[in-house]
């Protein structure tokens, strides 16, 4: 869907033309991400986070497919033709090192995306189908991150897949032979090692063609913005092309700066230096963690230390490790939910006082706190913070968001994007930009309180 | 809009710089992306080989490998030397004399890829008791080619003589090969 005002593609010459009437992909790149796609004008720089995400996936499947040429996967060689990629292959270690801090910046990329999703409430009607999406590309990025990390067959791979593979275990009746069946034998070897170099290789393939679909259905209503007003009007839109190519490369850049700053001068500080010592099933390290990224999830699913009995009996209802395992899974599940959680009629955190104070004080340093505690040792006071933290993070999902988004009163919304960026007379003397279009349906002359479309 | 008189826009000096910037970037990205299809270290390390021929009477052959391929190292024999020079070179398929084989100041010492120069197979003739073929030299079994002593083709469908890479003296027994 496009609006009505957008520019149309006009193939000039003989080839252009041709090519238009065959295949028309240069008219399908037009209306994606070019001068045919209007957007709305106030996209702030949290709105980058998506190209950036696609960007670090192209990274990521081309940095991995060129490790892969090197890269040998047998428990007897893994760690050796690590060595070999680092010392042997030319520029190896930038390669090494580009993709597994490519991971790393994908996960930040992907986090402040999801974050501005919870802000904007970018989730909310018509956009539900695009963050359901969204929420499947992200469980799928963590299976594909999680296998990557045991490719290298280091104590961490090695240790990390025994501990995630041992979590299938907990599921009752069928985890027993389910956990044997996923790792191929009683604990991760050879087996395991090649399945998840296979799948490794497969599933960022598959993110590919969720990412396509993502993008897809955003175009269909186009994009949010940080008022979370509709686009009503030509002057509240910009063609993507220059304006967002513009600002979205821009940004790129700066953050690539970012990027090779880790990978040339700290290529390791976001790794765990035991992973670079090769696997030894007898010998389990001092303290097993995931990568950062999974460190809120590692939290919640450490944070279950008591089983769930029938009080003043013994019996047991759900074990803790089975406790750990759906409250780390229930934790992403959840975000499936929000768009029917979170009942409120406006979209944007700047127009919701009650909203945005439990945004910032209450999920924000929850998640923060998360993020701390899923790299402490499994030691008090870590543990009854993790416990207090995994309750508040349920709880702001499933009680508080719903409570607070329909008892608050929000502040009145614009009442369009033009007159939010250029003010009321802004947007009167914007009629000329409307192309001479009249007023359209459903405004209040006020520009009172809105209704999010 | 800012314009000379040619119509040059002042925003097209930024495009060009940021294009620029970009095209110098990009190659800069793709420059290792391609390199680490290049041979790497330990290949490239392994590309010399050294042989001792030292301990090699006269007549007496060592095979050793050679960027994974089999080396035939000889010391030619006075027969096999005066054998191989009464033959007219220039009437032969690949006209190679033997001095053109051995190279300036080697008198004996003949090194050449033992690989058919047909379609591969390594040819008999540089072990012990092997089929030296009609002329006294080596004998593809894969389909009949014949070497003489020298490894110059002399009957068979190879086109040209057995492969002599480059190689030199590092000491009075040790050559260096690659």
């Amino acid at each position: 869907m496009s609006f009505a005002w957008a520019n149309q593609y006009e193939p000039k010459s003989a080839f252009t033309k041709w090519i238009d009437e065959k295949l028309p992909l240069p008219r399908l790149v037009y209306n994606a991400v070019g001068a045919g796609y209007p957007v709305p004008r106030n996209l702030n720089y949290m709105w980058n986070f998506g190209v950036l995400a696609g960007f670090f996936l192209m990274f990521q499947i081309i940095t991995g497919v060129v490790l892969a040429m090197h890269y040998a996967a047998d428990v007897s060689v893994a760690f050796g033709s690590i060595e070999h990629i680092m010392r042997n292959v030319n520029y190896g270690w930038l390669l090494k090192y580009a993709h597994a801090n490519g991971a790393s910046f994908f996960f930040i990329v992907i986090y402040l995306h999801i974050f501005r999703g919870f802000y904007y409430s970018s989730y909310k009607a018509p956009r539900e189908m695009i963050w359901l999406l969204g929420v499947v590309i992200f469980l799928l990025m963590m299976a594909t991150a999680f296998m990557g990390y045991v490719l290298p067959w280091g104590q961490m791979s090695f240790w990390g897949a025994k501990v995630i593979t041992g979590l299938f275990g907990a599921i009752p009746f069928i985890g027993e032979p389910l956990q044997v069946w996923l790792v191929g034998g009683y604990a991760p070897n050879d087996s395991t090692l090649n399945r998840f170099f296979s799948l490794h290789f497969l599933l960022p393939f598959v993110i590919a063609g969720v990412v396509i679909l993502h993008i897809w259905s955003l175009h269909i209503p186009g994009s949010s913005n940080p008022t979370g007003v509709e686009v009503k009007k030509e002057s509240d839109t910009v063609p993507f092309h220059p304006y967002y190519t513009a600002k979205d490369g821009w940004f790129l850049g700066l953050f690539l700066i970012f990027f090779a700053t880790i990978v040339f001068f700290a290529p390791n500080m976001l790794g765990h230096p035991d992973n670079w010592i090769e696997a030894n099933p007898l010998s389990t390290p001092a303290h097993i963690v995931p990568e950062w990224y999974f460190y809120p999830f590692y939290a919640i699913l450490r944070a279950f230390t008591g089983d769930l009995t029938i009080p003043f009996t013994g019996i047991i209802l759900i074990e803790a490790k089975l406790l750990g395992v759906i409250a780390m899974f229930s934790a992403i599940l959840v975000w499936f939910f929000l768009p029917w959680l979170d009942k409120s009629p406006v979209r944007s955190g700047a127009y919701r006082p009650l909203f945005r104070k439990f945004f910032w004080f209450g999920l924000v340093p929850c998640m923060a706190a998360l993020f701390y505690l899923g790299g402490a040792t499994p030691e008090e006071p870590y543990i009854v913070l993790s416990q207090l933290a995994t309750a508040y993070y349920f709880l702001h999902f499933l009680v508080i968001l719903p409570i607070v988004s329909q008892i608050e009163i929000p502040k009145p919304l614009p009442f369009s994007i033009t007159e939010a960026v250029l003010g009321k007379d802004g947007d009167a003397a914007a009629p000329s930009a409307a192309a001479g279009s009249a007023k359209p349906e459903g405004d209040a002359p006020d520009g009172a309180l809105q209704p999010a479309e | 809009m800012a314009s000379t008189a040619e119509g040059i826009r002042r925003r097209d000096w930024i495009h060009v710089a940021a294009i620029s910037t970009a095209g110098v970037g990009g190659a800069s990205v793709l420059f290792p992306l391609i390199s680490q299809m290049a041979p790497t270290a330990d290949v490239l390390a392994a590309s010399t080989t050294d042989v001792d021929v030292s301990s090699l009477e006269p007549g007496q052959s060592v095979k050793a490998t050679f960027r994974d391929q089999p080396l035939f190292v000889k010391r030619m024999s006075p027969e096999e030397i005066s054998e191989v020079q009464a033959v007219d070179a220039s009437g032969l398929r690949d006209p190679q004399s033997l001095e053109d084989r051995l190279g300036e100041g080697n008198a004996d010492i003949l090194v050449q890829l033992g690989v058919c120069t047909h379609l591969g197979c390594v040819p008999l003739g540089a072990g012990e008791g092997e089929d030296k073929g009609e002329f006294d030299g080596y004998f593809c079994p894969c389909h009949g080619s014949h070497y003489d002593a020298a490894g110059r083709i002399r009957k068979g469908p190879a086109p040209t003589n057995l492969v002599v890479p480059e190689f030199a003296f590092v000491s009075d027994g040790v050559i260096r090969v690659g």
